[in-house]
């Protein structure tokens, strides 16, 4: 675990999380993200195995924890004025947004 | 004493009885707020002035005309005798990152500035029910990922109300600062790594971070599912159990809130504190951290201050007749921030993939071409800088080639965390503790400015609270002296799942004891000016 964030690797990163940085934006970043994956090789003093078990959140639920399943009867939520209220472009309840890029199927 | 100065617990209570209207304690509160507060926090590039320097700037938000009018209706309510609950006339923040019905809720972030919320996050509708009243809501690090509260999108950001050249701590520094400055008697805020405990550290005041799963997360803009606890700032024990009292239970909206009934944690917090075991850890009086530069591993220990201040606290709760129990290992605990740095960005990056101009929030304005332009650019305008870190940070550790050597061994050495914490609590071992006693965080305020850009040293502040997070158990922030710069130092309790009902007791004891201690009756240097 020496890799670093090369600027090829940054540039896929940035692809995949749909973002478009300015040049300083992008310098101060991937400095950030190797300064804080030093960090994370901190983490390989640890011996693991592949038989250790992860946790995905602290405090496990028990069937007597867990939260009863609701009943599956219909209840009115908010309505959906508010919610489509809230989009940048709607038209007759339609969210509108920029060409989505296809080709047509022959 | 000014009545926004009063306890929740004491404010209710007059308020029960009449001798205190609600209107009174909104209107003294309100008062405070134009004293102290300045200008709110706004996506406005203006340039700080003079006069902002010595201000709190706790508020994104201000809902005065709501506030009174609902103290109107609490006053009438009271006046035919109906019930109005155990919190009313209580005034309340809200951490800018719950959701309120018909409220702004901008996560401190560009991105959900103009967002309204359709609806109202539980425990902000459980403070409501029980007759709290909202003034507003506080501001926060961006989407709460910081220390500091400096990196919100709404400027001025938080100041410490003890020194105004000092941060408040994060994510929840809003929060603790109103509270701290007399601006409400109790906020909610959210704890991932520390976020009501450290801000409540620095801002001398009561921070609970329950366990995972005690508080319902529903309506509560996410960062890290696995890791966020709502939870209560407040002045002193008593009101923080109060409020938890409130806002902890089952919710059939939210599937990770446990089933598990809330104790009335005010019938027992008056118990004795003789035959509790409290640990004391060597894990927890020195600090790990990498060099920036090289990468290189330093230990040193934490301020000689906060250090002192532990073992002085848990000198009196040894005159108390509990048994303090030393030498407490907790060997994973500086694995904890490496762990977090990964974790938490793996489910920050997966949150956050939802904010892209369509449905909510911000839409570039540009011209654009195609939806995935339109994605690109709402994102990259609509976000500040240490919410695109963790989404960049996220994506690498948990991409398929990675994700081994990472994520995987992230979540394993997450179970050697949480072993370390359930080998001393447990009943049949050989600590058998109640509760361990920790400082909440290595240093005091630091100056704003001074960490703020150095995304590595701004994670460590949370080094003492991160663990509590992966394992899911609950942790208690309280004041315990001052240093020499007169800002407070914060003491941590942590106990074992589900044992909020211990860590009240003994920080409920705690405060009696010293409650006739010279620095408590020191105030914030934003009151006396």
């Amino acid at each position: 675990m020496t890799e670093t964030i090369t600027p090829e690797i940054f540039d896929h990163l940035v692809q995949l999380a749909a973002l478009e940085l300015s040049q300083d934006e992008s310098e101060y970043l991937r400095k950030q993200l190797n300064n804080q994956l030093k960090a994370i090789h901190e983490l390989e003093a640890i011996p693991v195995n592949d038989s250790d078990e992860i946790t995905m959140h602290g405090v496990s639920y028990t069937n007597k924890t867990a939260p009863e399943m609701r009943a599956d009867i219909w209840k009115k939520n908010i309505d959906s004025e508010d919610i489509l209220g809230q989009a940048p472009q709607i038209e007759d309840g339609y969210i509108i947004v920029p060409e989505i890029p296809h080709e047509e199927l022959s | 004493m000014e009545i926004c100065d009063l306890p929740a617990y004491t404010l209710a209570e007059l308020i029960q009885h009449k001798e205190i209207s609600s209107l009174q304690a909104v209107e003294s509160t309100l008062e405070r707020i134009a004293a102290v507060d300045g200008r709110s926090g706004s996506l406005s590039v203006e340039e700080l002035k003079p006069e902002d320097a010595d201000k709190v700037h706790a508020f994104i938000t201000l809902t005065a005309d709501q506030a009174r009018q609902r103290a109107n209706e609490i006053d009438k309510a009271l006046a035919i005798g109906e019930e109005v609950g155990p919190l009313a006339g209580v005034p309340f923040t809200v951490k800018d990152i719950f959701c309120v019905k018909d409220t702004p809720s901008t996560a401190a972030s560009r991105i959900l500035a103009n967002f309204v919320s359709p609806y109202t996050a539980t425990p902000v509708e459980r403070m409501i029910s029980d007759g709290a009243i909202m003034l507003g809501k506080v501001n926060l690090d961006e989407f709460t990922y910081g220390s500091s509260n400096e990196s919100s999108a709404f400027q001025p950001s938080t100041r410490n109300p003890w020194n105004p050249a000092r941060v408040p701590g994060g994510s929840s520094g809003g929060s603790a600062a109103s509270v701290a400055a007399g601006e409400s008697q109790l906020s909610l805020g959210t704890d991932t790594a520390g976020s009501i405990r450290q801000p409540a550290a620095f801002c001398g005041v009561v921070g609970v971070k329950p366990t995972y799963g005690r508080v319902s997360r529903y309506g509560m803009i996410a960062f890290g599912s696995s890791l966020d606890c709502p939870g209560p700032v407040a002045r002193n024990i008593m009101d923080a159990a109060l409020m938890l009292r409130t806002i902890a239970g089952a919710d059939p909206r939210d599937a990770t809130a446990a089933n598990i009934p809330v104790p009335d944690y005010l019938s027992t917090i008056k118990r004795e504190v003789r035959g509790m075991r409290i640990g004391l850890s060597p894990d927890f009086f020195k600090i790990t951290y990498p060099d920036p530069e090289s990468g290189e591993i330093h230990q040193t220990p934490i301020d000689a201050e906060i250090h002192e201040a532990v073992l002085r606290a848990a000198g009196r709760l040894a005159e108390l007749g509990a048994d303090i129990v030393e030498d407490v290992p907790m060997p994973h605990t500086r694995y904890g921030i490496p762990v977090y740095f990964v974790i938490s960005r793996v489910e920050a990056a997966s949150n956050l993939h939802r904010y892209d101009g369509v449905k909510y929030g911000y839409r570039t304005p540009d011209q654009v071409q195609t939806l995935q332009e339109m994605y690109r650019k709402s994102r990259a305008q609509g976000f500040g800088l240490q919410p695109k870190l963790r989404i960049l940070m996220g994506m690498y550790v948990s991409g398929a080639q990675y994700s081994e050597q990472y994520y995987n061994r992230a979540q394993k050495v997450r179970t050697l965390i949480r072993k370390d914490y359930e080998d001393i609590f447990n009943p049949k071992g050989a600590y058998r503790l109640d509760a361990l006693l920790t400082p909440t965080t290595p240093t005091t305020a630091f100056p704003i400015g001074d960490v703020y850009g150095d995304s590595v040293l701004m994670q460590y502040a949370d080094q003492f609270t991160v663990t509590a997070n992966h394992a899911g158990v609950p942790g208690l922030s309280m004041p315990a002296g001052l240093d020499q710069n007169n800002l407070p130092i914060g003491i941590q309790l942590l106990g074992a799942d589900y044992t909020e009902e211990k860590l009240f007791r003994i920080g409920y004891a705690y405060e009696r004891v010293t409650a006739d201690d010279k620095w408590r009756q020191v105030k914030p240097k934003a009151l006396v000016q």
